[in-house]
């Protein structure tokens, strides 16, 4: 007897003991303790306990199964888990603290997580088996996503303690959110179009390639903290010297800078790494037919250098949406304020609402991108 | 049409890849440019539209020194074809034929009417493939649309890079057959490199072969293997095969008696000598009766003709 699929069923039975060893919602007389653990099936879930059957039958699924079943049956039950069990947990603390406004907490345990993180593992890799086209794998979690902001914005999760740190913190919550954005976008898009300037340098100049890669590389090695630190000075002599340009040692100039900076190496890389395979004999057919060397770069070489380019630009894209968590510690704003607040005062609670966000915010911007380079690259 | 005087190049190393070399290419002709690798006949070919400029000496094309031309006009009134292709990937079918149309500022209509025109002269249904993109393509149906992406602009001259070495013997037969017969429909001058004497014997109405970038010999096919200039030559165009190569160039039509019959399986007036004289040794026979291309009798081949008459 042997497993069909083994990770998918490690996964399930991971699942399945998390929920059953560690606490899924702990209960707290208030925000600062951290409460008493409940297990699964002491949480006031009602009929929402037979919800475990579903990772229950996902292991027998894995166990015994053929492929085509673990698709059909597999794939909606495990996005149904990840969908159900916040608003189960939600449920549960509606029963155990109902008034809003209390003082009691309840916050999510390490079953909830676990057993959440480890099915959207098993969900990626269902997919993974399926096989299926990119656009409708990213199409299934984007409709995760949506069903999780609907369970959100409809109120099914207002009692936990999460959401109660939300309503306290809403406005510093949007602030953090625009920052975060904005912090982002003024750094990646700079460094996007620098880093594809220098990528095509290196391309055509071999020589400046090794002194261009061994300062980005040298930039990329200094830890975020210290870059953001050394930035501190320059700039703050800058803001006193020309005060029309608005920028000072702290806030949101230098977090951009250094962001653009770290973005840097990724863009230069993708661009590079993008020309380079583009395949010499389509470049020497272009020249031998009479294109001109502007028409080879924008009709031949950028169009089969962009799905390369693209993968570059999402992982810069994704590694700056966590990277802005840190330059809150020179003021810059976004989440990281939200999570900084949440790790001083010792609240878990707000130290998540600063985190959960950055990590959709993450997984949003990679599902945009695959999308995206999946559309161009659809001829290859 | 093409006149080179005194030509060198010499890339980083000691050696020149063309040395002092004048070659001159009558329009029409159809030269195979032949040699070992290294021998500079890739060099030499690349600086007829200016891919490699000349270190020093000078090429005229209908008169007018390239040098006062801009490259990119040039190299769009010249057809390239490589070995590995290049094919737009990005591309499709239609869209890759159409190149050179489209830089020369074809209408829409022209490019669409001349790619379909291209399609049907390699044998490929224009329905089927205008659309397709080269990922879809076999090695032989990519390297047609190579040889139609280089007829595109009806260039006057052919400039081909070892087109078919990259393929497989039966595919590179029957495009060779191609090649030649849009040569004799076209009338155009085809400048091919290749390093197969076979290739070279077969396709060339004139055949230079180099060395260490200089023209060891150049003359007809026959030439060569009647009269090699040297030692070098006669290796290259085979000791041992000479014969056969001979054999290669002639076909069966040019030796058959046309009131004679013989018994067995008929073979084609088309087929060349060299095939005809494995078919002989084969079926332990000295005379072949002969068909002509619509299947009606049309003589015998005998085995002692396969030695006379030879130029």
């Amino acid at each position: 007897m042997t497993w069909r699929a083994p990770v998918p069923g490690a996964l399930a039975l991971g699942t399945l003991i998390s929920l059953w060893s560690l606490p899924f919602v702990r209960f707290a007389p208030n925000r600062l303790l951290t409460g008493d653990g409940l297990a699964w099936w002491r949480a006031p879930l009602g009929l929402g306990h037979w919800a475990a059957l579903l990772p229950c039958g996902l292991l027998l699924l894995a166990w015994r199964a053929q492929s085509r079943a673990t698709r059909v049956v597999g794939l909606p039950a495990a996005a149904l888990w990840l969908v159900a069990l916040p608003w189960l947990a939600g449920m549960a603390a509606r029963q155990m603290a109902p008034e809003v406004d209390g003082l009691a907490r309840v916050s999510l345990g390490a079953g909830f997580w676990l057993s959440w993180g480890l099915m959207a593992l098993l969900l990626g890799e269902l997919l993974r088996e399926a096989a299926w086209p990119v656009w409708r794998r990213v199409l299934l979690w984007v409709g995760v996503l949506l069903a999780l902001l609907a369970e959100l914005s409809g109120g099914a999760l207002d009692h936990l303690s999460l959401l109660r740190e939300y309503a306290n913190h809403q406005d510093a919550f949007n602030l953090a959110f625009g920052q975060h954005v904005q912090l982002v976008a003024l750094s990646v898009a700079p460094a996007a179009l620098l880093g594809a300037s220098l990528g095509l340098l290196a391309a055509r100049r071999s020589r400046v390639q090794g002194a261009l890669f061994a300062v980005l590389n040298l930039i990329q090695t200094l830890p975020s903290i210290a870059l953001f630190g050394l930035l501190v000075a320059p700039l703050a002599w800058l803001g006193e010297h020309v005060p029309g340009l608005g920028i000072a040692g702290i806030g949101m100039a230098p977090g951009i800078l250094a962001l653009t900076l770290y973005s840097l190496l990724p863009m230069t890389r993708g661009t590079l790494a993008g020309l380079q395979q583009v395949p010499a004999a389509a470049v020497d057919a272009a020249r031998g037919m009479g294109m001109g060397s502007w028409q080879i770069l924008w009709q031949v070489e950028l169009p089969l250098a962009l799905p390369v380019f693209l993968t570059g630009l999402r992982i810069t894209a994704v590694q700056a949406v966590g990277l802005a968590e840190v330059a809150a510690l020179i003021g810059a704003g976004g989440f990281g304020a939200i999570m900084f607040q949440g790790l001083l005062g010792s609240a878990i609670d707000l130290v998540l609402l600063g985190v959960i966000p950055v990590v959709a915010l993450a997984i949003a911007v990679d599902l945009l991108f695959k999308l995206i380079i999946a559309g161009v690259a659809r001829h290859d | 049409m093409i006149e080179m005087t005194q030509v060198s190049k010499t890339f980083g190393g000691a050696r020149p890849a063309v040395d002092d070399l004048s070659l001159s290419i009558a329009a029409g002709e159809f030269v195979v440019l032949i040699g070992s690798s290294g021998s500079g006949k890739s060099t030499l070919l690349r600086m007829i539209n200016r891919l490699v400029e000349p270190d020093r000496g000078e090429i005229l094309v209908n008169g007018v020194d390239i040098r006062r031309q801009r490259p990119e006009d040039l190299r769009r009134r010249m057809g390239y074809a490589i070995q590995s292709i290049g094919l737009f990937p990005h591309w499709t079918v239609a869209q890759n034929i159409g190149t050179v149309p489209r830089l020369l500022k074809w209408t829409k209509a022209r490019i669409d009417a001349r790619v379909d025109e291209l399609l049907a002269l390699l044998h490929l249904d224009p329905a089927e493939f205008r659309h397709r993109y080269p990922h879809q393509l076999s090695g032989g149906q990519q390297q047609r649309v190579g040889v139609a992406r280089a007829l595109a602009a009806d260039p006057d001259v052919l400039l081909m890079d070892e087109p078919f070495g990259a393929l497989d013997p039966v595919t590179r037969g029957a495009l060779q057959e191609e090649l030649l017969r849009i040569h004799a429909l076209s009338g155009k001058t085809v400048v091919l490199v290749t390093h197969d004497i076979d290739e070279a014997l077969q396709l060339g109405s004139h055949i230079v072969l180099m060395n260490q970038g200089r023209i060891v010999q150049q003359g007809r096919p026959l030439d060569l293997l009647r009269r090699p200039a040297n030692a070098f030559v006669h290796d290259f165009v085979g000791r041992t095969e000479i014969g056969l190569r001979l054999l290669a160039l002639d076909r069966v039509a040019g030796r058959l008696r046309p009131n004679e019959a013989a018994v067995g399986e008929p073979i084609s007036a088309d087929l060349s000598l060299r095939e005809a004289l494995s078919t002989f040794v084969a079926r332990r026979v000295d005379r072949l009766p002969v068909v002509d291309d619509q299947g009606r009798p049309a003589g015998a081949l005998f085995f002692s003709d396969l030695l006379e008459r030879q130029l």
